[in-house]
């Protein structure tokens, strides 16, 4: 039974999604998402109001006021009553706005008193939840069907793609019912954590950490993106949080301990060169494509081609050294933190056999492991 | 002494060819070229707006790869911010305020010559990044670091371009108010000048005040990329915060200056063309100048998203909303300037009316972005970017064109077409519409902006705003034809030009002479 929750995760139905030609703000599933949506339609019909009266005055005056009509123009060009009537009107209006404005902020900031926390790592260009309670950790990144649809030329109809540009490998997990705190920040530049349905975005800010909170009332998948403009795969790292009820959470929070106790223990054995060559190209199409391209041949003047590049047909301690630790004041990130040894022995074994690049070795787990200490 | 007068003219009289241009010290020279420089810089930022439009037209990626769309997206804000909309207002002060205020030129015509000499170096300078490795920069025209680190070769490219701009803004602005605090004909007071001279005095000293700003942050970038500070890194003991902090405390006070000017221009042609003096004189100063204070203390309204403590969200909510207060005294004067008012309807007035009511949409949505707590919606999705385009195309670019229309009879002794400046107009005020409005839509339901490609739910009002795009793009190319068919022939105008023209400009025969008031002329 644990098996098939997570298949049945990816094809959870879309839930108050957003439908062709929407004209507003969805009212989401949070208080602060329904105060949020309160005080936007209070704003709106305010600005209808005043809206409706002064453009009412301008076009009657237009239609009444016209020189064809014979009309003589008056001479008037003051009024100190009616000027102090449009100044403290509207400040009567804007303190109307402001005082739920203001409640709304207060408890928006009240992250005390929390159920769990989740620390949100904003990166180029994926996610990365870890639940600092259970211990678990993964990232989160686009959908490969959409990744491959978008590439321009690919010749595939995004309409034909399961929620295109909105969907992801590993989405965000979490019970419905409980205080969820959430920490936002980065590791290269900074991003933009948004779901609509929960009513607010907050910057994911490298060297710095911003909270917020929500508490999730109704189960389902929700969607949203990165909204800072963070490079070139910023349209491309999107967000998808599934609210689950309290068992199938608890269920599914075992079956990610497991699976991540599980790779632990792959990293201690010896992986022979095919394994490691098909892990590191799963993890270079995911991870390193979207700069160095799936050619190998990077884009001239912005980012570096791994084919013949000295580094990976040089020395095997220098190779890992940039997977692990990045090229500081470049794009280049330093990877050791975001991926697990088998995956960087992966990568780097890719990289060194791939785009005829010929180094014919293999960079082992226990190796990676050995380089982190 | 009728000697020396006249010697002295002859001396002053326009060169042959290109030195003319190159070297010329007069107000009506510069201004002709600020106003060129800046039509060729909306052409070329409206090119990249199409480019935009075009990729967006559907989901998926059609035309260009997201590293260039990114460079689209910076490019098309720069060169429209610094090329096309301030150079114009630069433009217009220049042609206009020496002959409002009964001078003969500029103060300090030489400093004139040099801020404008700077411009085209500044954008050589900018859109040479397009043949460096890298191309331009593609991390938006806010520059925001970290990612504006990651930019190529053109990183200094950006950084001096920046300068170049700022040195010749804070020039031009020292010339504004040398000029209207020296050569008023006497008469003139203070409280005598037309609103277009009163917004362009406020609108000088905010350049002095923030322009520099701006050299300061983009300096700070310089260094940490190339000298080893760390203004912005963390990891050295900085902030990229600060950096918002700083820039926006620029970028408000520039919004301003480009919005203010556009104040002053409506505040002229709306009392010509209701036969009615402009209602609320005083107060409309006095809201120009709340306006100017203000904007000093919103700054982190663009940044709500950031981290800040309740105390300064809170803050920077009020004092933003607060300055809907003065601009609703402003709208409030215009629609009272009409009422009862001899009104009619051509070319100027109809783009002043579509700025009233335009900017007026763009005010709507900036008081409801000014709410912290939706703003936490709103935040960077196309409901902002709905929301600036409001305010500076229908709102500055359109005052500009209403301008244009306004004194080019003035400028060229020609009447222009008035049924093409109409088609111009009724295409560009539907267009423009049909371009920006569906964007309020695309934000509220979940678009962010500066993302190449998106979600297929968008695909609708996505097309629907492109389509706009394109019209309102072709439509500008009237606007061309117009104004250089206009130079070079037309209807003769009489000096008046409108029936219900008031002003020293309007007492110059049209064109004007070279030297707009070689005698102080007597001010009623």
């Amino acid at each position: 039974m644990n098996r098939q929750l997570i298949p049945t995760l990816a094809i959870a139905p879309a839930t108050p999604a957003l439908a062709d030609w929407a004209l507003n703000l969805p009212v989401g599933v949070t208080s602060i998402s329904r105060t949020a949506y309160g005080l936007h339609m209070l704003a709106f019909w305010i600005c209808v109001g005043i809206g409706v009266i002064v453009f009412g005055a301008l076009f009657w005056a237009v239609i009444r006021h016209r020189k064809s009509r014979g009309v003589v123009a008056a001479t008037f060009h003051e009024n100190l009553r009616l000027e102090i009537v449009w100044i403290v009107l509207p400040f009567l209006v804007l303190i109307a706005m402001a005082v739920p404005a203001t409640e709304a902020l207060v408890a928006m900031n009240d992250t005390g008193n929390a159920d769990l926390t989740i620390k949100i790592t904003g990166q180029q260009w994926r996610w990365r939840y870890d639940y600092m309670d259970a211990g678990i950790g993964f990232f989160s990144s686009l959908d490969p069907k959409s990744a491959e649809a978008s590439k321009r030329g690919s010749g595939i109809d995004p309409v034909s793609v399961d929620h295109y540009l909105l969907k992801v490998d590993n989405p965000l997990v979490v019970p419905v019912g409980k205080k969820i705190r959430f920490l936002t920040t980065a590791t290269d530049v900074i991003h933009s954590w948004w779901v609509p349905a929960l009513g607010f975005k907050k910057d994911a800010i490298p060297g710095f950490v911003n909270e917020i909170w929500a508490r999730v009332d109704t189960p389902g998948t929700y969607r949203g993106q990165c909204t800072e403009l963070c490079g070139v795969g910023h349209g491309f790292m999107p967000i998808v949080l599934v609210a689950m009820n309290e068992p199938d959470y608890q269920t599914w929070l075992k079956q990610m301990q497991t699976k991540q106790a599980q790779e632990t223990a792959g990293a201690a054995r010896v992986w022979s060169r095919d394994e490691l060559y098909a892990k590191g190209e799963e993890v270079f199409g995911r991870i390193c494509a979207a700069c160095h391209q799936a050619t190998g041949l990077g884009i001239p003047g912005v980012f570096p081609a791994l084919k013949g590049s000295p580094i990976a047909n040089g020395p095997v301690a220098a190779h890992m050294e940039r997977v692990m630790n990045g090229k500081p004041g470049t794009a280049m990130p330093a990877f050791s933190t975001q991926l697990s040894d088998v995956e960087i022995a992966g990568v780097i074994t890719y990289e060194r056999n791939s785009w005829g690049n010929q180094m014919g070795d293999v960079v082992q787990p226990a190796e990676v492991k050995l380089a982190r200490k | 002494m009728a000697d020396i007068a006249l010697t002295h003219d002859q001396h002053h009289a326009p060169r042959g060819g290109l030195a003319r241009w190159l070297f010329t010290t007069n107000h009506k020279d510069i201004g002709t070229l600020y106003l060129c420089f800046s039509g060729l810089m909306l052409l070329t930022g409206g090119s990249f707006a199409m480019v935009i439009r075009a990729e967006l037209f559907q989901p998926g990626l059609q035309f260009v790869e997201p590293l260039t769309y990114n460079q689209m997206t910076t490019m098309h804000a720069l060169v429209m911010i610094f090329g096309a909309i301030m150079p114009a207002f630069v433009g217009l002060a220049n042609w206009m305020i020496p002959m409002m205020i009964g001078a003969p030129d500029m103060a300090l015509p030489r400093l004139n010559n040099w801020s404008f000499w700077l411009l085209p170096f500044a954008f050589t300078l900018l859109l040479s990044t397009w043949f460096l490795p890298g191309g331009p920069p593609a991390g938006g025209w806010t520059m925001y670091p970290p990612l504006i680190f990651q930019t190529g070769a053109a990183f200094p490219f950006l950084i001096f371009a920046i300068h170049l701009m700022g040195i010749s803004s804070v020039m031009g602005a020292i010339n504004i108010i040398t000029t209207v605090f020296n050569m008023r004909a006497p008469g003139m007071s203070f409280f005598k000048l037309p609103l277009f001279v009163w917004t362009w005095i406020i609108t000088a000293f905010l350049l002095i005040a923030a322009m520099p700003v701006l050299a300061g942050v983009v300096t700070m970038l310089l260094t940490d990329k190339y000298f080893g500070t760390s203004f912005f890194n963390a990891a050295g003991g900085g902030d990229p915060v600060m950096f918002q902090h700083v820039f926006w405390f620029f970028g408000h006070p520039e919004v301003y200056i480009m919005i203010l000017p556009a104040f002053g221009i409506v505040s002229q042609i709306v009392p010509t063309f209701a036969r009615k003096p402009l209602f609320g004189y005083r107060s409309m100063i006095y809201a120009v100048v709340c306006i100017a204070l203000l904007s000093f203390i919103v700054w982190a309204h663009h940044m709500f998203t950031v981290g800040m403590p309740l105390a300064g969200e809170l803050f920077f909510m009020y004092s933003t909303i607060l300055i809907s207060v003065p601009t609703g005294v402003k709208v409030f004067n215009w629609v009272a300037t009409m009422w009862r008012g001899s009104l009619s309807f051509e070319t100027p007035m109809l783009w002043a009316l579509a700025f009233i009511v335009l900017f007026s949409i763009g005010g709507f949505s900036g008081l409801m972005l000014g709410l912290a707590p939706v703003d936490f919606q709103y935040q960077d999705t196309y409901f902002v970017v709905a929301h600036f385009h409001y305010v500076l195309v229908t709102g500055a670019l359109f005052a500009i064109i209403a301008a244009v229309y306004f004194w080019l009879p003035k400028w060229t002794g020609h009447m222009y077409n008035e049924g093409l400046g109409k088609l111009h107009f009724w295409l560009s005020a539907i267009s423009v519409n049909v371009l920006f409005f569906p964007q309020h839509f695309l934000g509220l339901a979940g678009m962010p902006r500066r993302i190449p490609d998106y979600a297929t739910q968008f695909a609708g009002w996505n097309m629907v705003s492109s389509i706009g795009g394109f019209v309102f793009g072709a439509s500008q190319l009237i606007f061309l034809y117009l104004v250089i068919s206009t130079v070079r022939s037309g209807a003769i105008a009489s000096d008046q030009v409108w029936e219900g023209a008031q002003g020293l400009e309007w007492t110059l025969p049209s064109p004007p002479p070279y030297h707009s008031f070689t005698e102080a002329p007597d001010v009623p």
